[in-house]
């Protein structure tokens, strides 16, 4: 055995697609955990204070969170789409497609910034005197709104950073119409961000 | 190492993701077309059903679950369980306190 | 299946450049920090866990010695806080739980199903180094900020939010750490998925590794939960929010809930692994089938899924309403069940086998003795209306470290000496390894048992100090520590001087039937010439 080749080779000699996806999902289950841990937290406080919880949601805005909620849900639909693109050797689309996604992940980070910049404007964040003066169940349900809707935001950032990541392998044939596992894997990841956004979205805003 | 890579390769055609998607938005106007309606204590539990409609659409159609090694349908059922009974398991405590 | 393996190497085994010897793309110490290969992974954890362990046992030490007598002895209180809290931290987070997995499961488990290495190598090492990292943060918050973190590893709010030490630096660290035992979870799951050999169904994994498969789900599934909880605690110290601190409306027995929710499954993850290794020493050394091989598979995996719902255990005096209480208590007592299957499936291997007592063989009794006590005080605390008694007294001391250190450090340690000709092509001096292990055992129950007695007298736990009245128990207790930690140094010398000093030891010097048997001590970089075809199931001996 020469030791040099041996280097660069073991582990790495075959490519295993089932396998990576299966690495993909193990690590979406985590996530699952992650924000489940939350929403634990989230449904315990809400039981405790309903009252509070209704009133509190009153302050958000619902037309912003119905417009995310169709951005991510459209971009989770191009990114899916973009797959089927690149397995038909149509890679000009699917790069099109990307971009799409990525554009439309952007426009729901700007409404996120401008709808947290409306809460802080009315003194609505974690230590703001109003807020405070809400009583504990209206405080809890802010904490949760940002530390949440925060997380969610990071996990979108992250995602874009993915889809950025497999499109320029696309862009260089690195990924192609028989080696897409890669991408499959950046749209499990996005699908995750609408999957848990579906779940926020109602518990959050559509309390009424 | 098992060597199945090569099974055939499902191409989902776009028309499905575009009826999907379709549903999805659909459905997103029921939950807030609901909410305009006053159903008291249903309102939670007719969000979170309408929510798990949708998640299952995504889960199923857009992450391909349908089409894949049903090994991963398998996993995420039992994880969902997994988790659901947990919550019900903190609720015990929570409801007879 | 051996022979069908040894035909495929050739009949004159010609030594090949090991794992250890072998040159790479990067030189020196770089060989050994860059290197994605699982068995070089295994070293690196190996020495940083027993750097940590020996600081952890330093640390215990002291802690005994400080109770050695009522009153102050050798440290103040908020030292003595400080101790028990980094003790905790250590071994739990960086000792016993990646233990067996990240130390033997990286080096044994890829060759045990054939494999040339681990589903995502880079990942692995990825792991190291966020194992790394925790270590380093939790080591750093004891000397910066305000204060070495106390209150003990479970952060229980709202003293954690609350306290003016540095504990949010410490629970940063056991984040990263949960995140680099999520990642080795993840790597296992998908290595034993998609590479075992071919012919290595389901039904003929080895032990070792259907206990792996087991934990990486535990591993997977339980340890965001902690994770997120900790980041929950460092939000609400850094920037005031309220999500525990009843100050706010928080609910300090949601923190209790969702900490054990990670943290009883993590009792899993320290034990599984465990017996699994366990399962491997005691076929090799009775030189018989293991008995009930799918009884065990089954016990790890419902241990795996039954231990996932007990949490509330840990939280009987804490408040919770009486109906959650006996829910707990029942799914608890259920856990023992396959616990039990285990240890009759054990004891049951080694009836009419042909015994040869060697130190690994030692080492897996004391585990299954110590196991069992810990099993048995464990049910008497499952058990709601005792444990209101011995609730948060050195009786619960006691009996957890009778499951993590009698039964986790003696596998650990056995699989240790059981691996050890593998591992490096050497052999250790069998008759200093038998002392050390005497030692060891002896100062272990010298050390433990008396606690279970000044427990149910009363003793609470983590005090400073204590009433006259248990100044026996607790004299005997601190005597056995240096019986203990005796053991464990004349171990560690045996162990690091046979490295360099001992015989070279053969392929397969315990008789062993599982694959990792079948190549040279110590494996090449390839594991494997050839991937060999598994045409049987594990354990069988002639």
């Amino acid at each position: 055995m020469s030791d040099h080749s041996a280097t660069q080779s073991h582990g790495l000699v075959h490519r295993d697609d089932e396998g990576s996806k299966l690495g993909m999902w193990l690590f979406i289950f985590t996530e699952i955990l992650l924000f489940g841990a939350l929403f634990i937290v989230y449904s315990v406080y809400r039981f405790k204070n309903q009252d509070a919880f209704h009133a509190a949601a009153l302050n958000l805005d619902t037309v912003i969170g119905t417009v995310n909620t169709v951005i991510l849900i459209v971009s989770s639909a191009t990114i899916a789409m973009s797959i089927s693109a690149l397995q038909q050797k149509n890679k000009k689309l699917a790069i099109t497609l990307m971009v799409i996604t990525l554009v439309l992940a952007f426009s729901f980070l700007v409404n996120k910034y401008f709808e947290w910049g409306a809460k802080f404007h009315h003194g609505l964040y974690p230590g703001a005197e109003h807020l405070m003066s809400l009583g504990h169940g209206q405080n809890q349900f802010f904490f949760l709104y940002f530390f949440m809707t925060g997380l969610h935001a990071f996990h979108v950032i992250v995602g874009m950073g993915f889809i950025i990541f497999v499109m320029r392998q696309v862009m260089r044939d690195e990924l192609t119409y028989n080696n897409y596992t890669r991408l499959e894997n950046a749209g499990l990841y996005w699908h995750l961000v609408d999957l848990i956004w579906i779940y926020l979205f109602p518990l959050f805003y559509l309390i009424h | 190492m098992s060597h199945d890579t090569h099974e055939e390769v499902h191409i989902t055609p776009y028309s499905t993701y575009i009826i999907i998607l379709a549903l999805l938005l659909v459905l997103t106007a029921i939950t807030v077309g609901v909410t305009v309606i006053h159903l008291g204590t249903f309102s939670v539990a007719v969000a979170l059903f309408v929510a798990t409609i949708k998640g299952t659409l995504v889960l199923l159609y857009f992450m391909h679950l349908k089409f894949d090694n049903k090994l991963f349908l398998g996993l995420v059922a039992i994880v969902f369980a997994v988790y659901t009974a947990v919550i019900a398991i903190t609720f015990i405590d929570y409801l007879s306190r | 299946m051996s022979e069908t393996v040894l035909k495929a190497g050739s009949a004159e085994p010609q030594y090949q450049p090991s794992y250890l010897e072998m040159e790479t793309k990067h030189k020196g110490i770089l060989s050994w920090i860059l290197a994605t290969d699982h068995k070089r992974i295994a070293q690196l954890y190996f020495f940083s866990m027993m750097t940590m362990f020996l600081i952890g046992a330093l640390i215990g030490v002291l802690i005994r010695i400080e109770l050695m007598a009522p009153g102050r002895t050798i440290m103040d209180a908020q030292t003595y806080n400080g101790f028990f809290t980094l003790h905790g931290i250590i071994m739990i987070f960086m000792f016993v739980i990646p233990g067996l997995p990240a130390v033997f499961g990286n080096f044994v488990m890829p060759i045990m199903i054939g494999a040339k290495d681990v589903a995502f190598p880079r990942v692995n090492l990825l792991s190291w180094y966020l194992y790394v990292i925790g270590g380093i943060i939790v080591l750093t918050s004891q000397f910066v900020g305000s204060g070495p973190p106390d209150g003990g590893w479970t952060f229980y709010a709202p003293y954690s939010v609350k306290s003016a030490a540095n504990i949010g630096m410490a629970a940063m660290g056991a984040f990263f750490l949960g995140f680099s035992s999520i990642l080795t979870g993840l790597n296992f799951l998908v290595t034993i998925h998609r590479m075992r050999a071919p012919g290595m169904s389901w039904d003929r994994i080895p032990l070792f590794v259907w206990s792996l498969y087991a934990t990486g789900w535990i591993q997977i599934l339980a340890t965001p939960v902690i994770g997120i909880t900790l980041v929950l605690i460092v939000f609400e110290r850094v920037f005031q929010l309220g999500f525990f601190d009843p100050a706010f409306g928080g609910d300090p027995i949601l923190y209790q809930h969702l900490f054990w929710i990670y943290s009883h499954p993590a009792v899993y993850v320290m034990i599984l692994p465990a017996m699994g290794a366990i399962s491997e020493i005691i076929p090799t050394f009775a030189q018989r089938t293991i008995f009930g091989y799918k009884a065990i598979v089954a016990s790890s995996l419902l241990i795996a899924f039954v231990g996932y719902f007990v949490w509330g255990h840990h939280m009987y005096t804490s408040g919770m309403s009486d109906t959650a209480k006996w829910v707990f208590s029942f799914i608890t007592f259920l856990v023992a069940i396959p616990s039990a299957i285990k240890v009759f499936n054990w004891v049951a291997t080694l009836y009419k086998g042909s015994i040869n007592i060697q130190p690994p063989l030692l080492y897996a009794v004391a585990f299954m003795f110590t196991f069992m006590i810990g099993g048995f005080t464990g049910l008497i605390i499952g058990a709601v209306a005792q444990d209101i008694h011995l609730h948060d007294t050195t009786f619960i001391v006691g009996h957890f470290h009778y499951i993590v250190f009698g039964g986790t450090g003696f596998a650990f340690f056995g699989a240790l000496h059981y691996w050890y000709p593998k591992m490096y092509g050497r052999m250790y001096n069998i008759k200093l390894a038998n002392i050390a292990w005497g030692l060891f055992f002896f100062g272990f129950n010298v050390l433990y048992f008396p606690m279970f007695v000044a427990g149910y007298m009363g003793m609470p736990r983590r005090y400073f100090d204590y009433l006259p009245e248990f100044y026996i128990p607790n004299l005997i207790s601190t005597m056995g520590s240096w019986f203990l930690y005796a053991g464990i140094i004349l171990m560690i010398y045996n162990l690091v001087k046979s490295r360099k000093t001992g015989a070279i030891a053969p392929a397969n010097p315990w008789h062993g039937v599982t694959l990792e048997w079948s190549i040279q001590s110590p494996p090449t970089y390839e594991n494997f010439d050839e991937i060999p075809v598994v045409k049987d199931g594990p354990y069988k001996f002639k």
